[in-house]
């Protein structure tokens, strides 16, 4: 039998197509290889053991008779625990919701499901995906597999973890301001965030609302599509998904004109990382892309916009775990002895919701409050727009955008943590896509080397940000694809 | 900087409890990135108009029909997720 850990998503459709291997099996080596493996790492808070054997008889079945499956079909999978998948647990990394058991499908697991995918279980991440280290998970940190004294990336360092640690195919992550993007990078995987509103959200736990999706974690570019393609599409439970009406992309490297924008080449950018990611565009200018300086005159702003926007929309999808409905409460508590309805939600939320969390409902509630309005969220709302118009400008002369996708690669378990403003400017490449709703593509591209804590050294991976215009998420990965295939090349 | 006075008040609008120890943290913690925040202060932001969501939505309408009843348990079950029920309904606390 072949080695089926390390596989890609069409490798094993095709190895269950010619009957290399069933899907019983391929299944039962991932829910081994996690058992083997996790204990290191730390990915998963739920494995779902049975229903994953279940649903690989079922497709053993389908190919026994001799039907067509899909492409997922058979494929083994994880999710980020913020994506409800029906009579399993979803915490979202928060003690609020450590006993919750979800009582529907998210519509990305309906479609994955239709698809007779295997569901191995639920990853970790940073409490309501607030993070980019996966330290603010109420359970346990989760371990980069490339260095276990680093951080995976986050929030969605779980998803990002189980992949690159072969405990999985693919991971379904959610992006609100690089959150799919960024733990891609640390691991050297493909992560994709869509479009807003290209990938329906019923059934991921909002965050906020106007930047959240979900996107998939992949070992390849090609693996990233067919996930992609799965989960996507218009939902009538999600009045902000959209139909793309953009049809199949013909690219040609020739005529492919890349935009590197100035601002993001600034103080902060690890010299070497910078090195990597100009090497790697110079590679797309070797093959004939067009390479363009271009300005977004508003880059330094995305931040500070994003950390009034998303904190206060936070502040408003938070308040409806008030132990009342679900979730942690202290209504019954003989400890707090709550005696009004106000004692029942101060006690609940202190007690259910960890410090990042209430750090980010303040500055919501804060900016959102009388007085600060119009000082804080009404000026965001109007620097969001020049963020975008900076987008829409640079879009009139080139297809695509390169970036860093971050500022550093992996960094160590605890530097960050107890300085929240310091682990804020770690998303500073990746929130802008958010705030303009943009498509972006985050592909490994080279690695930077560091010494490792055993002293010697050792090569952590780089991620390149591909930025698209809205709906053209399958030129970028066109675009990605080219690398890899060059990549490949040089390499073997 | 903001006062302590300041962060108790959010936390109340919040509905979060907080600890003494806490109050001063978050003073800190807060006033740090509130002041990163004051950049957006250096935008001219004359004329432009707020943008709320990324893609421009119409209002989404659909048709006003009956849906299919769920043959499941599903709306006792949601009930069944609350603390404290009684005749299929959520109980509270009283608000004084």
């Amino acid at each position: 039998m072949r080695e089926l850990e390390g596989l890609t998503i069409k490798e094993a459709h095709q190895g269950l197509l010619k009957k290399e291997f069933s899907a019983l099996e391929l299944c039962k080596t991932y829910l081994y290889e996690i058992e083997r493996e996790d204990k290191k790492i730390s990915a998963f808070l739920t494995i779902t053991e049975d229903l994953a054997i279940s649903q690989a008889k079922e497709v053993d079945e389908m190919i026994s008779q001799g039907r067509e499956i899909p492409d997922l079909a058979g494929i083994p999978g994880a999710i980020k625990d913020n994506i409800l998948v029906e009579d399993v647990k979803c915490t979202a990394g928060s003690k609020i919701l450590e006993n919750y058991l979800a009582p529907y499908d998210a519509t990305v697991i309906k479609k994955l499901k239709d698809q007779k995918a295997v569901i191995l279980g639920k990853t970790n991440l940073d409490e309501f995906a607030m993070g980019s280290s996966t330290e603010n998970s109420a359970f346990f940190p989760t371990k980069n597999p490339l260095d276990l004294k680093r951080v995976p990336g986050g929030s969605s360092g779980g998803p990002a973890a189980a992949v690159a640690a072969n405990e999985c195919f693919y991971a379904l992550g959610s992006d609100t301001g690089g959150s799919v993007r960024q733990p891609a990078s640390f691991c050297g995987l493909v992560g994709l965030k869509p479009t807003y509103g290209a990938v329906s959200r019923y059934g991921l736990i909002a965050f906020a609302s106007s930047l959240d999706q979900i996107g998939p974690i992949t070992k390849t570019v090609e693996d990233a599509k067919t996930v992609f393609e799965a989960i996507k599409g218009k939902d009538p439970l999600d009045s902000t998904s959209l139909e793309s009406k953009i049809e199949n992309c013909k690219l040609k490297i020739e005529n492919l004109r890349i935009g590197v924008p100035k601002e993001y080449f600034i103080k902060g950018l690890d010299p070497e990382v910078e090195n990597v990611i100009k090497k790697a565009i110079k590679k797309y200018e070797e093959l004939g892309a067009e390479i363009v300086e271009i300005r977004l005159p508003h880059a330094e702003y995305a931040l500070p916009c994003y950390y009034i926007i998303a904190p206060s929309e936070a502040s408003a999808n938070l308040a409806r775990y008030d132990g009342i409905k679900y979730g942690y409460s202290e209504a019954k508590s003989e400890k707090r002895k709550a005696k009004n309805l106000l004692d029942v939600y101060l006690y609940s939320r202190e007690e259910g919701f960890g410090d990042e969390v209430r750090r980010r409902i303040m500055l919501g509630t804060y900016a959102l409050s009388a007085g600060y309005y119009e000082a804080y969220y009404l000026r965001a709302q109007k620097v969001r727009t020049k963020i975008l118009e900076d987008f829409t400008q640079a879009f009139k002369e080139v297809e695509a955008i390169f970036t860093p996708t971050s500022p550093t690669p992996a960094f160590k378990i605890g530097e960050k943590i107890d300085d929240p403003l310091k682990m804020y400017l770690s998303d500073i490449f990746s929130v802008s896509v958010n705030l303009a709703g943009l498509p972006a593509l985050s592909i490994p591209c080279g690695f930077v080397s560091v010494v490792n804590s055993q002293g010697s050294k050792a090569n952590l991976p780089v991620g390149l940000q591909i930025i698209g215009k809205p709906f053209e998420e399958e030129k970028i990965l066109a675009i990605g694809e080219i690398f890899k295939k060059t990549y490949d090349r040089a390499r073997a | 900087m903001i006062s302590k006075k300041e962060v108790e008040h959010i936390a109340k609008l919040a509905r979060l409890g907080l600890t003494e120890k806490e109050i001063s943290k978050y003073q800190k913690e807060l006033s740090v990135i509130l002041d990163y925040i004051e950049k957006l202060k250096e935008v001219d932001i004359s004329g432009v108009e707020p943008t709320s969501h990324s893609i421009l939505l119409e209002d989404v309408m659909r048709e006003d029909r009956e849906r299919p009843k769920t043959k499941d348990q599903k709306p006792k079950r949601l009930i069944e997720m609350g603390p404290e029920t009684k005749n299929n309904y959520l109980k509270v606390k009283s608000v004084f």
